[in-house]
């Protein structure tokens, strides 16, 4: 029998010891948690370059590429690892609605390597084409190659310059392209020259009579606008294909005049070959032709908008903004 | 009307030089890009063009200054500037064309291109300070404070020019406007220094004092 007050007291240091237990479990509890849905990236290279740190992380099955360890910067390449083929990001996946319009493009031209996701899954899906990939960070290519498995052959080149350089240089050089993709921006910083009207009329001067341009670009600021006057003033109509997460959007463009596609153009033998290619890598051609829409008649973008030009291109205040 | 002092004179002129230099730096990146990328060498060209042509720029106006000290030579000094700012605007085009044609290295490509395009202007916008110092050293003993007053108004004129540069005026204007601007802000303050000051028939220096 104790008296009441060391009653009192052991009933405190009970109450403590209860609380401190709490807390331990309460901590036991979030580590398995965490440890069990592998909610902690793993950062398994970091690899410096001139212009940013190119971090390598993995994230249970996913393995990616991230440009800094700040929060707020998505990634850049994602690729699953125990099916490589299959694409993770929504973006990469509209790219290939250009092939709704060219089934079968000779020679291809990638501004902005990445991983290399887009020019491995081309090379799969169209092994006799060139396909010939610029990137102007040359650790950016060193990570693809020795993390991303980047594909590199007799058809597959991949050279490191700046996307406008290679362009202008191509162009005294005569050479000419059936698809350009332009893939050269991320989250955090447009290159401005590759945004101007002056830049688009060179790119089209590269492509072939029935040459194609995709552009992955941004959603959601005043940008928007301005570059679709931009490419309108120079290409016309064009595809506009809006992420259903809102954060992109594909610009789709021709060298020759653009009528909408039909929904049962995907029922003619080669759509329905090129449907069933394209399945294995998540691509559904039926789901992408969904959201595309030509802007013929249908501008969201104020007529009087100023077009970016290389005396003229604020792309990243614009996009601020 | 109300003229301001010489030195007051002085000091703007100082402020605006400092403005214009680095308004035209900052373009730089800007008008370079088409021809010879964004890569990081396009900057470092750009930079050590900059401060090859300012050093130098100090170096001739200190010596100039020792020569003859007036307000008349500054506005030339302006004068000169503001013409040879014009040819960025005028010729750029066709300069980097047969650059970037003949040097297919972009890191050699754009550092003579940033020559050809900046070197002389800034060169002669770099012999503003130290002429502006000896035109307001009156004292040897006082030659350190005016070298100090002069250089925070100068550089205070730079930070101004980068960040009124790349936060609005890209915003607004083309860049062959600003930089149109900056050659006749240049060209206006030379002359209103020439008219108003430079041509004036007493001599406004006297000769700094040895103790």
């Amino acid at each position: 029998m104790f008296s009441p007050p060391f009653n009192a007291l052991l009933l405190r240091r009970k109450s403590i010891q209860i609380n401190t237990n709490d807390i331990v479990n309460c901590f036991l509890f979030l580590f398995i948690l965490f440890h069990s849905s592998g909610s902690f990236a793993e950062i398994i290279h970091s690899e410096p370059s001139l212009y940013r740190t190119i971090l390598v992380e993995e994230k249970n099955d996913l393995r990616c590429i991230r440009f800094n360890v700040n929060a707020k910067n998505i990634n850049q390449t994602c690729v699953y690892q125990s099916q490589p083929d299959k694409l993770v990001f929504s973006y990469t996946k509209l790219l290939f609605s250009a092939l709704l319009l060219n089934r079968k493009p000779s020679d291809i031209l990638i501004v902005g390597l990445g991983g290399g996701t887009m020019s491995n899954t081309l090379h799969q899906l169209l092994p006799e084409s060139n396909i010939t990939n610029v990137e102007i960070d040359p650790a950016m290519i060193k990570v693809a190659r020795e993390h991303f498995a980047l594909i590199e052959n007799s058809k597959v080149k991949t050279f490191s310059q700046d996307g406008r350089l290679f362009i202008k240089r191509a162009l005294l050089k005569k050479q000419t392209y059936d698809w350009i993709i332009l893939d050269a921006f991320n989250g955090d910083y447009i290159p401005e020259h590759l945004l101007t009207q002056d830049f688009l009329l060179e790119a089209k001067a590269l492509l072939k009579s029935n040459g194609i341009l995709s552009a992955n670009t941004f959603l959601g600021s005043q940008l928007y606008d301005y570059e679709s006057a931009t490419y309108h003033s120079v290409f016309g109509e064009f595809f506009n294909i809006k992420s259903t997460s809102n954060e992109n959007r594909i610009i789709l463009v021709s060298n020759q005049t653009l009528k909408p596609i039909k929904p049962n153009m995907l029922l003619q033998a080669n759509f329905k070959q090129l449907t069933v290619l394209l399945r294995p890598y998540g691509i559904e051609l039926e789901d992408i032709l969904n959201i595309m829409s030509l802007t013929t008649g249908s501008h969201d973008w104020p007529e009087n908008t100023r077009i970016l030009t290389d005396q003229y291109s604020p792309a990243n205040l614009l996009k601020e903004q | 009307m109300i003229m301001p002092s010489d030195n007051t004179l002085v000091y703007a002129l100082s402020f605006s030089s400092g403005f214009s230099i680095m308004g035209i730096e900052l373009l730089g990146g800007r008008i370079l890009a088409p021809y010879f990328g964004s890569s990081i060498h396009i900057w470092g060209s750009i930079i050590t063009v900059f401060m090859l042509s300012l050093s130098i720029g100090y170096l001739i106006g200190g010596k100039l200054s020792t020569l003859s000290s007036s307000l008349k030579y500054l506005a030339y000094i302006f004068l000169l500037a503001g013409t040879f700012v014009l040819p960025i605007v005028l010729f750029s085009d066709p300069i980097m064309q047969t650059i970037f044609i003949h040097v297919e290295d972009t890191r050699y490509g754009s550092l003579l291109a940033a020559s050809c395009l900046f070197l002389i202007p800034t060169l002669i916008l770099g012999m503003i300070s130290p002429y502006a110092v000896r035109l307001l050293v009156n004292d040897t003993n006082e030659s350190g404070k005016v070298a100090g007053s002069l250089y925070f108004v100068s550089t205070l004129g730079s930070a101004l020019g980068t960040i009124i540069t790349s936060f609005y005026l890209v915003l607004y204007f083309e860049v062959n406007q600003i930089i149109l601007s900056f050659s006749i802000i240049l060209l206006s303050l030379g002359t209103f220094a020439l008219l108003f000051y430079g041509l004036r028939q007493v001599p406004h220096l006297k000769k700094a004092k040895h103790v």
